[in-house]
């Protein structure tokens, strides 16, 4: 391979690497190499092999014929899924939680971040104190719940949306990038032009931070929907339960209730389809957000890295 | 008015370090009126932060109350330091507080290193297209919530049709319920919990060694240095001071496990060693059919202060022989 054909940054390792890889260092490599890909295959196990359980056969899986792939592909549970009145409206819920979620969310993290990101903004530090005590100090779970109470929000979807609506770490995340891709020089350019902050913010800072807007949206959508601990207590009742709570009902403490069946005669089969309904129960509720994260994946690290500046 | 106008403009020609003293010059309240549009932004944010973060701290007074519904916070009467009295002397106290140090600890020791080790292996990776891959497997986890978790880990396990069982059975060993052993609790906890955060958590430590300047890795190779000796004397020392915030906001919340996955995990027969402290709070306060609201405040604001005194600790000992600090 001749090194003038790569791009200047691989030219370098190419060039290093024919000087340096000693019978060591390829030991080191093959070693890092191999360890790396078992720990991708056993995270990649648990996952595969519920996919394949959730469309074999039920008596197969019972059997323990399935290892890897499917054994008698049939779609059964997935169809016994829909017959299931609680996880279709639940899963409605939880679309509808993460979508309101993050917006709201998103929304707010904006507003706070952007001021907290300017320069000689007069009591800054004292509301940046505040912001950053509470990810120390927390009333914890009962006042918590009693302020919730005492707003009339018990049994809302906004008992949902509302109390985990920001997170102070998104906050400084996005207050980190702002403060990096909005140079001071920007906003004073932006003055001069008489430009008022609010649409500064509109016109010039909004269409920046596409990125930051993306990630935000992405961990308070899958947040919302992986969360069921607020469903636990604020809600009771069953119409507004998200996935996870009816998830949890049927995979962890195995209530599965006859009357939730739209087709009677289908009872019998209850009893063997139980089992495999928690295979594809497992997919339907781990699936969307698998399918979203690759997206925004490749602003992690570089947020990660912008958040890890001190300001 | 003419004031205003020439403070700007002399903001404006100024350099960076006179702005400053130009804008001082302008009064206070006139600054803060010039910025009134940013206040308004922060409105909302605050309000929100006001009603669900710094309410229920007000909240917590009840503590000290013998909280009722019809009094309310202020009007219930003062109870002192009684439920305090009864946490630590009842039979629960040393078992919860066990049980949560021991979950925590274990943990801590064995996933604090595993993130750090993966992001020095992923960043010495060459091949663009394995490093890529790699990252994308090893976040996927940390996106599925933790009720699939805790479902995966029973029909994993499930002594009837579980893979684990089937792996026993090639060793000769009989079906066994894992999830029912209150000897494997700890270790399914603490191993799924790594299997879920370990990728995502390596990002933190995979963007501080994008600082490491190439050239160091040059001269070293130049030098002669091997592979392995460059991770352990260039990569490892720009990972860290991020390592220590990491695990100074870790030891902050030795008293608070993850909570959510623990009361997944309990059943009837792992109770006396999954019960921690945080969930024996949710069942006292709200699953309980009499909510005992005093005493389950108490609990939680005694582990919420010990939390923050070891936080506070372990920063000053961090900033003394580490040199690397939260503030």
């Amino acid at each position: 391979m001749s090194a003038g054909t790569l791009p200047p940054d691989e030219q370098r390792l190419a060039v290093g690497a024919s000087i340096q890889d000693t019978r060591g260092d390829k030991i080191a490599m093959a070693c890092i190499y191999t360890a790396l890909g078992l720990f991708c295959l056993a995270i990649l196990y648990p996952l595969v092999y519920v996919l394949s359980a959730s469309v074999s056969n039920t008596r197969k899986v019972s059997a323990g014929e399935v290892w890897l792939w499917p054994v008698g592909f049939t779609l059964d549970a997935y169809r016994a899924i829909f017959d299931y009145k609680a996880i279709v409206s639940s899963f409605g819920n939880s679309v509808y939680y993460a979508v309101a979620g993050a917006l709201v969310a998103t929304v707010l993290t904006l507003l706070a971040a952007y001021p907290l990101s300017r320069k000689g903004l007069p009591g800054k530090g004292l509301i940046m104190g505040a912001f950053v005590f509470t990810m120390m100090f927390n009333g914890g779970l009962i006042p918590t719940y009693l302020v919730v109470d005492q707003l009339g929000l018990l049994n809302t979807r906004w008992a949902i949306i509302l109390p985990t609506a920001m997170a102070v770490w998104n906050v400084i995340i996005t207050r980190t990038y702002f403060m990096v891709t909005i140079p001071e020089e920007l906003v004073e350019a932006g003055k001069v032009d008489g430009c008022s902050d609010f649409s500064f913010f509109w016109r010039v800072v909004l269409p920046l931070s596409k990125p930051i807007i993306a990630v935000n949206l992405l961990f308070y959508a899958v947040g919302q929907w992986n969360s069921f601990f607020n469903a636990l207590i604020y809600l009771t009742n069953e119409h507004l339960f998200p996935l996870q709570v009816v998830l949890r009902q049927i995979l962890i403490q195995s209530k599965v209730d006859p009357s939730q069946m739209q087709d009677t005669s289908k009872l019998l089969q209850m009893q063997e389809l139980q089992q495999q309904l928690k295979y594809s129960l497992i997919v339907i509720g781990m699936i969307p957000p698998l399918l979203v994260y690759p997206f925004v994946q490749k602003h992690f690290v570089k947020g990660a890295m912008v958040g890890s500046l001190k300001g | 008015m003419t004031t205003s106008t020439e403070a700007r403009s002399s903001v404006r020609s100024a350099t960076h370090k006179r702005t400053r003293t130009a804008q001082n010059a302008v009064g206070l309240g006139l600054r803060m009126r010039r910025n009134w549009q940013l206040y308004a932004m922060l409105l909302l944010p605050m309000l929100w932060l006001a009603i669900f973060a710094y309410w229920p701290m007000y909240g917590v007074i009840i503590a000290f109350k013998d909280y009722n519904v019809v009094q309310g916070i202020w009007g219930s009467p003062w109870a002192g330091m009684k439920y305090f009295d009864r946490f630590v002397e009842s039979y629960q106290f040393w078992r919860l507080i066990k049980n949560t140090v021991y979950l925590h600890v274990y943990e801590l020791v064995a996933t604090f290193p595993l993130p750090i080790i993966l992001a020095l292996c992923l960043n010495t990776i060459r091949k663009k297209w394995f490093s890529r891959a790699s990252q994308l497997i090893t976040y996927a986890p940390h996106f599925i919530s933790t009720v699939v978790v805790v479902g995966l880990l029973v029909v994993l396990t499930s002594p009837n049709t579980g893979v684990t069982n089937k792996l026993l059975g090639l060793f000769g060993i009989g079906p066994q319920n894992l999830m029912g052993d209150s000897g494997m609790f700890r270790h399914l906890y603490v191993w799924s919990g790594a299997w879920q955060t370990m990728g995502f958590a390596a990002i933190i430590y995979l963007a501080a060694l994008t600082s490491v300047p190439p050239e160091l890795h040059e001269a070293a190779i130049v030098d002669g240095a091997s592979r392995l000796r460059r991770m352990w004397h260039i990569d490892l020392p720009a990972i860290v001071p991020v390592a220590v915030i990491l695990l100074i906001l870790d030891i902050g919340r030795i008293l608070s496990v993850g909570f959510e996955k623990v009361l997944l995990m309990q059943n009837s027969l792992n109770l006396d060693v999954a019960e921690v402290i945080d969930t024996y709070v949710y069942k006292i306060g709200l699953a309980s059919s009499v909510p005992q609201f005093s005493y389950a405040t108490a609990i939680g604001l005694f582990r919420s202060v010990i939390g923050l005194v070891l936080l506070v600790l372990a920063n000053t000992f961090a900033r003394r022989f580490a040199k690397s600090s939260l503030w």
